[in-house]
């Protein structure tokens, strides 16, 4: 097999155990052979310490992270959405859209605090600004997102100063596309196999299912009459989010497998199959009351879903050295690889 | 000295002077040191002279006055994990080194016992061995003691097969390696993890807000939380020691000087005279690990000298600092942010006026 290549060298082998684990026989996933048949391929070993991981799981806490992952996300479409509504005179949608944004991104800088281990320190944040910490850029964007969207959703609910209004409406709208996508940069820059591998694809995955959510909570709240454009956004936001998740799930590498299994593969069919309902009963119910509220719950649940779907994949894939060592390895051989059929 | 304009490779991808991946040679001035800043100094860890006594972890613990270890491994009633003589478990907030202990077997072929050797002849003519008196068996016994055929049969560690086996230990002590291109110094929103004028990577305790973005964006797992106190904690390559002239704590007590501590160009050429020692010794598995500045996080202030490849260690083997791809991840982000609005745009102009 891969000997030299994935095995210890020199024939060595640990004493006290199985040499090294041999990864179960997986199922190649989207091959779309004819026929229904289906490669099975035969998994390279792999070595590990005791089977110890080898990089740190996060930290952070859930519920914590993947309900600031979808508050976020539902708040940021929302802003975007609501400012757009006002300024082509929708007062019912912006009026929704602004409570959803203001609600949103307030429960969201709750959700931030609290998931710190020194919560009475979130003040730090704001000592320096780098662009190389997706959190830092994160601050610097979600401060003035929420400080936007939470006024205009307070003066929009006591009826003051109509024009700061505006205003403020539409600086959450400017900051409302970079606080729905910046979330999946903030999970893909780091170590994690299964997040950083699809760094390209998450914002995609996020932003979709952010117009998801948003577009439904708005669809659900707003006055049947001014809805349809929230309608529109959540029902293109849904097939982004399952197009792109789809991407994420059916890649060839085995940094997918943790989106299938365990509670994260539940966590996915969970979202997948709430989110095509809430699809299907948007485009075709989502002119009557009962069924905007309807779809636009069942979109929202399965954007949540997705998010905690994405963030438990990823614990999985950080606590098995598996998803480390085996990309990595290919990694090493392809390069090899490249090498010699330079040289050659 | 290059003006040090905030990170802008990671927005716009370009990066020349290799700020965010690729070899560096003068990481502190690139961190905003003048010149005239002392060398880069790091560990060259030799695992080969490892003798596993932990003196390092000891030393470590008490100079920085550590807490009890928090390994979250399972480990049974009186602390024991199971993992040979390893009861440290990994790197955390509270264990700075961590010496990792690997026994290994490998099966060799020595040669047939030639015919007429005492352990031969009583396996070859088992039944008639059987028959032999009491006086011929115990002296076939006694002669077979030294035979490694028929020691197989009472030492657990021989093969059955004929083949025999050899054991080895690997021991190796583990730190943080301090890179080039350090994942948790890029990742760090509040600017609590800083490179020192020695060229290392430290926690400052006062600043950190315990984000935990740090944690998973270390390739090598080292940094991590302390539960009870809500931080982040890892090896400062005992930065107060440095600045009054005293060697790390560890490379102090290590009584084989497996770890050695030094400038960095130093240890770089110590390490590649041991290594080209131990291949025309015929150690053919010796390797350096972390030396290379053209690896994923530009080389290692602290690097290994290992018996066996890294992920035996619980080492990656081809570790990349994660913000090499942020300029890629900030382009799709945007990309995502504009759909956003795109969508959202072409969703209102593509409605009815309401009534």
């Amino acid at each position: 097999m891969t000997e030299g290549v994935a095995t210890p060298g020199a024939g060595w082998r640990r004493a006290d155990g199985p040499p090294s684990q041999r990864r179960q026989k997986r199922r190649r996933r989207g091959g779309g052979r004819p026929g229904g048949e289906v490669a099975m391929v035969e998994e390279a070993e792999f070595t590990s310490y005791y089977g110890r991981p080898i990089i740190k799981p996060p930290v952070w806490k859930t519920p914590d992270v993947p309900l600031y992952l979808f508050l976020g996300g539902a708040a940021g479409s929302s802003a975007v959405l609501g400012a757009i509504a006002d300024l082509s005179g929708r007062p019912g949608l912006t009026r929704a859209a602004r409570y959803v944004a203001g609600g949103g991104s307030i429960a969201s800088v709750g959700f931030l605090i609290h998931d710190l281990g020194r919560p009475e320190r979130f003040l730090h944040m704001l000592r320096v600004i780098k662009v190389t910490s997706p959190l830092s850029v994160g601050t610097y964007i979600l401060s003035p997102f929420s400080a936007a969207a939470g006024a205009t959703a307070a003066v929009e609910l006591l009826g003051w100063f109509p024009r700061l209004k505006r205003f403020g409406g539409i600086v959450s709208g400017l900051f409302g596309g970079p606080m729905a996508t910046y979330t999946a940069v903030l999970l893909a820059n780091t170590a994690v196999p299964s997040w950083h591998a699809f760094h390209t694809r998450l914002p995609f995955v996020f932003g979709g299912s952010a117009m998801a959510a948003g577009g439904g909570l708005c669809m659900a709240l707003a006055p049947l009459a001014e809805s349809e454009p929230a309608r529109k956004m959540a029902i293109i936001g849904a097939g982004i989010e399952l197009a792109a998740v789809r991407g994420v799930e059916n890649d060839e590498s085995v940094v997918s497998e943790p989106y299938h299994i365990g509670r994260a593969g539940t966590f996915m069919r969970a979202a997948k199959a709430c989110t095509a309902t809430g699809l299907g009963l948007a485009v075709l119910g989502g002119r009557t009351r009962v069924g905007a509220v309807a779809s636009g719950v069942l979109l929202a649940a399965g954007s949540l879903l997705t998010r905690f779907g994405v963030f438990d994949a990823g614990m999985a894939s950080a606590r098995d050295p598996k998803y480390t060592v085996v990309p990595q390895r290919e990694r090493m051989a392809a390069r090899e690889a490249g090498v010699h059929s330079v040289t050659r | 000295m290059t003006s040090i304009s905030s990170a802008s490779p990671a927005f716009t991808g370009r990066d020349p002077d290799n700020r965010l991946f690729g070899p560096l040679p003068d990481v502190q001035g690139e961190a905003g040191y003048d010149d005239d800043h002392p060398a880069r100094v790091g560990f060259f860890t030799d695992t080969s002279v490892c003798i596993g006594c932990k003196a390092c972890e000891v030393a470590c613990k008490e100079w920085n006055l550590l807490p009890m270890d928090d390994s979250h491994g399972a480990r049974d009633v009186i602390g024991l994990s199971g993992m040979s003589y390893d009861n440290t478990g990994q790197l955390g907030a509270n264990s700075w080194r961590h010496v990792a202990f690997i026994e290994q077997s490998r099966t060799v072929d020595l040669p047939m016992p030639a015919v007429g050797l005492p352990g031969a002849t009583r396996q070859d003519s088992g039944p008639s061995a059987a028959n032999a008196t009491g006086d011929s068996l115990a002296h076939a016994q006694q002669s077979s003691v030294l035979n490694a055929e028929a020691l197989s049969e009472f030492d657990p560690q021989t093969g059955q097969t004929g083949a025999d086996k050899q054991i080895r230990w690997l021991m190796s002590s583990d730190v943080c390696k301090h890179c080039t291109h350090a994942g948790c110094l890029d990742v760090c929103p509040t600017g609590a993890l800083f490179r020192t004028e020695f060229g290392t990577v430290v926690v400052q305790g006062d600043i950190c807000n315990g984000c935990g973005y740090c944690v998973p964006s270390c390739p090598y797992g080292v940094i991590n939380q302390r539960k009870d106190d809500g931080r982040v904690f890892k090896c400062t390559l005992c930065y107060d020691r440095l600045t009054d002239g005293l060697q790390p704590a560890c490379a102090t007590a290590c009584p084989t000087q497996s770890i050695q501590f030094g400038n960095l160009d130093e240890l770089q050429a110590r390490a590649d005279a041991r290594l080209a020692t131990l291949k025309e010794q015929g150690v053919e598995t010796a390797r350096l690990y972390g030396r290379d500045e053209n690896d994923g996080v530009g080389g290692n202030g602290a690097f290994f000298l290992l018996l066996d490849e890294p992920e035996v260690y619980g080492l990656p083997p081809d570790p990349i600092v994660t913000t090499r791809d942020l300029p890629a991840m900030w382009r799709a982000a945007a990309a995502g942010a504009a759909m956003i609005v795109g969508v959202a745009l072409s969703a209102v102009l593509g409605s009815r006026r309401p009534r």
